[in-house]
């Protein structure tokens, strides 16, 4: 087998003293389709920006065609053949293909002008080579996401890369869309290129990946030939043979005899929510499992009247609700916990107080006035109940450690005393010590009869919280399963990925 | 045979008709729609002599030069409200300066030389700064006008020196109104910078996506900076030729023409997002804005029925445009 064409050697990597990378190997050949895996927080990332440029290892080294190179920007990584595929960030939606392709590089007419026909021409003979079907006079922004990262893909191609890193290139792409992109993946495969692929999709992986490479805790576990290994034994690597004590699950009583506090009946939104029903018991917590793009953030957003409701029936304690706002939907007793706090889940330059009375100022009125003494004494009951580390409800909140700030989004709506929870991966970003308190909260809101949706990426979480889960696919909930009936984080796993 | 070419043409021309980019020609329609109304609603007014044309020409000169500049600074996603008042102290400092007998080109040294003073000011606090243009433009603004105020003590600066005057603004050569072969040149230049150079192309791309024009190796700073200079530049020639006409430089010329030349450049199809930019619209919104006000003028409406009559048109000629690029 040839030399590879990449290699990282004994990559480390500190953040604040904390170690993200611990001496991780890793290589690419010509020719081949190298997953790159791990559960958040693996080092994948941090990883693949050390080879663009982003960041610089502390220790290691990276060879090129076996020759040690220097990469400090992502013009040196550039200048190395390495290109990243970014999903939307790095074409002009305003120009068209060949505008984009050729950007700062384009041919010029002998008075120094742009010679368009001359990019055009070019652009059509690398299209026609990369067998994509576009015009290089068709603007971006009119074309599907899927063609922009093909024109992605032919721009990085024409600047000689070698080596392509795609970050879940298929996370915005339809079915068919995907399927058209893996043809060209193999075509690329067969031209010589090396690729990166890193996503959580084990069928994919396992469809065009020659290698896997699994990372956990920021150790390579494993580099394994596909074909030589099984989901199982990928999945194992992945999640590790420690289970976090942390987050253990405790089984809960929930009645099942009263009717559920919330119901939701044949909810369709756009491409992404396809029919979904569903109940809550009061006191229950439901958790949705599903891979990205499957539609669990597109679900909550519906219900809580941020995506506009095709069809569908929302039913709130036995009442038919008709949500077509958040204000409707705070109205009818549901909260949502964003999925982003920082953008939409707080007011960052304003006080811990300020944030926490927002939803319920009209519930705040001493006549025309806002009653103060009343938000104050909300706002400091919450910090207390929350534990929230504030040396006042008047700092402001952008200053706060991100479990913090977690803690007064949930505060928040806690305010307002919904019946129906509805949280969107609410333990990102977050410490782990904030993260058990951040669990706690939910099962004591649990316990005092609400009822709660948790979406959420990290598994141990969803097993710790959930009394029951949906396992979500391409907007439908495929299956449910009752958390007694699962033994281990790797039977979850394998349901996700059972589609 | 006849039937099946019918459904052939058919849905490609229905197709053809829908994909029509109204919003690139809308300002084009609206200045045809504008022009055809009033030479009928006027003609025993003389709106459509020659004569009262090239006014049009005259009168709208000023906010074509600049609404250029202009086109290329909203191009990449920013705003120069500072147009106006440099225009009124360039056409102090160049009057000053032909005072003290510098003659023609010291004038347009000076004149210019501010222009590009305060475009440079305004790049570098946008680009070195990162404060935001409309806040940027907005100080210098009154900063500028307040200089154009104090330096002569509100006084105007009479010009006697008739070539200067010839040249910049108040001559004609045969019936062509000198003002008209400045707007042509410089458009011509305009155009071809925007459309064929990778400076053009730059802007274009730095207000697309700032983001990933910086990934695809574009100095969007210097591409910032060298749009402020422009607006700096022709806001400066733009107050020459306001005194040139005038026979005088004088704090109160300019005065209000930042809205027009924006106006002109959004009405002309440039988006104020950034990204899309066109100079041959630009320089139609803007003689559409000139028309309006002549024919209301020979109408006989008063400036305060003009202003409202003219807003109103603006509004409704960018809403149509908005609404068409929805369908």
């Amino acid at each position: 087998m040839d030399r590879p064409i990449l290699e990282m050697r004994n990559i480390s990597k500190s953040f604040n003293g904390v170690k993200v990378l611990h001496d991780v190997n890793f290589s690419v050949n010509k020719g081949e389709v190298h997953a790159l895996m791990g559960g958040n927080g693996a080092g994948k990332s941090t990883l693949m920006k050390i080879l663009t440029g982003v960041y610089t290892a502390d220790k290691g080294e990276i060879l090129i065609e076996g020759k040690p190179v220097s990469i400090k920007s992502y013009e040196d990584a550039k200048a190395n053949k390495i290109s990243m595929i970014f999903q939307e960030f790095s074409l002009i939606p305003t120009l068209t293909v060949a505008q984009n392709i050729y950007l700062t590089r384009e041919s010029k007419t002998p008075l120094g002008l742009l010679d368009d026909k001359e990019n055009a021409r070019k652009t059509e003979k690398l299209l026609k080579e990369l067998g994509v079907d576009i015009k290089p006079s068709d603007i971006v922004q009119d074309l599907g996401v899927g063609y922009w990262q093909m024109t992605e893909i032919a721009k990085a191609l024409s600047q000689e890369a070698k080596v392509l890193i795609m970050d879940e290139p298929t996370s915005s792409l339809t079915k068919r869309e995907t399927e058209v992109l893996f043809s060209f993946i193999n075509q690329l495969k067969e031209k010589g290129y090396a690729i990166i692929y890193i996503s959580h999709r084990m069928d994919e992986i396992f469809r065009i990946c020659d290698r896997i490479t699994i990372l956990r805790d920021g150790r390579k576990i494993t580099t394994e030939v596909i074909k030589e290994t099984t989901l199982d034994t990928v999945i194992q690597h992945i999640v590790g043979a420690e289970f976090d004590k942390l987050f253990e699950w405790v089984e809960r009583d929930v009645p099942t005899d009263v009717p559920p506090a919330f119901e939701i009946r044949n909810v369709k939104a756009g491409t992404k929510v396809d029919d979904v029903s569903l109940k809550i018991q009061p006191g229950e917590i439901v958790g949705i499992a599903g891979l990205m793009g499957s539609g669990r953030t597109e679900l909550l957003r519906t219900i809580f009247g941020i995506d506009p409701m095709d069809s569908g029936e929302i039913y709130v304690n036995g009442k038919k609700r008709n949500i077509r706002s958040a204000r409707h939907a705070i109205d009818a007793g549901i909260a949502l916990i964003p999925e982003d706090r920082r953008l939409q889940g707080l007011v960052l330059q304003h006080s811990v107080k300020d944030n926490i009375i927002l939803p319920i100022l009209s519930k705040l009125k001493k006549g025309m006035l806002l009653d103060n003494k009343k938000a104050t004494e909300i706002s400091k009951r919450l910090v207390e109940r929350l534990n929230i580390k504030t040396e006042s409800i008047a700092k402001q909140s952008g200053l706060l450690s991100g479990g913090n700030q977690q803690k007064i989004v949930l505060a928040k709506w806690l305010a307002n005393d919904p019946d129906v929870l509805l949280l969107d991966e609410p333990t990102i970003g977050v410490d782990i010590g904030a993260k058990t308190e951040i669990i706690d909260i939910v099962r004591e809101l649990a316990a005092s009869g609400k009822a709660i949706l948790v979406v959420s990426s990290e598994l141990p979480e969803l097993l710790a919280l959930s009394d029951r889960l949906l396992i979500m696919h391409e907007g439908r909930i495929k299956r449910e399963i009752k958390r007694k009936e699962i033994q281990s984080e790797e039977e979850l796993q394998y349901a996700i990925q059972g589609y | 045979m006849q039937s099946r070419d019918i459904r052939v043409t058919g849905p490609s021309l229905l197709h053809s008709i829908k994909s029509f980019q109204w919003r690139d020609y809308i300002v084009y329609l609206a200045f045809v729609g504008v022009l055809i109304y009033f030479s009928i609603a006027l003609y025993d007014e003389g709106f459509l002599t020659t004569g009262n044309l090239l006014n049009i020409v005259r009168q709208t000169a000023t906010i074509s030069l600049m609404g250029l500049a202009m086109t290329f600074v909203i191009s990449t996603g920013e705003i120069d409200l500072s147009v106006g008042s440099i225009a009124a102290l360039s056409s102090l400092t160049g009057a000053l300066a032909l005072q003290s007998g510098f003659g023609i080109l010291g004038g347009l040294a000076a004149g210019v030389g501010t222009g590009l003073a305060i475009g440079l000011i305004n790049g570098l606090l946008v680009t070195k700064a990162a404060i935001p243009s409309f806040l940027v433009t907005l100080g210098s603004m009154g900063a500028v006008k307040g200089m154009a105020m104090w330096i002569t003590d509100t006084a105007p600066v009479p010009i006697i020196n008739d070539r200067f005057n010839f040249i910049f603004g108040a001559g004609d050569i045969g019936p062509i109104p000198v003002l008209l072969l400045w707007v042509l040149v410089f458009t011509v230049i305009a155009h071809v910078l925007l459309r064929k150079t990778s400076f053009g192309r730059q802007t274009l791309a730095t207000g697309g996506n700032e983001n990933a024009a910086k990934f695809s190796g574009v100095n969007t700073a210097r591409i910032k900076l060298l749009v402020f200079l422009g607006t700096g530049l022709m806001a400066g020639l733009s107050g020459l030729l306001y005194a040139g006409r005038m026979n005088a430089g004088r704090f109160s010329f300019g005065e209000g023409d930042e809205l027009s030349v924006i106006a002109a450049v959004i009405l002309g199809g440039t988006s104020l997002f950034g990204g899309v930019g066109t100079i041959i619209g630009t320089v139609v919104g803007a003689l559409m804005i000139g028309t309006i006000n002549n024919g209301l003028i020979i109408m006989g409406l008063d400036v305060s029925q003009q202003m409202m009559i003219k807003g109103l048109i603006i509004i409704l000629a960018v809403m149509f445009g908005k609404k068409a690029i929805k369908k």
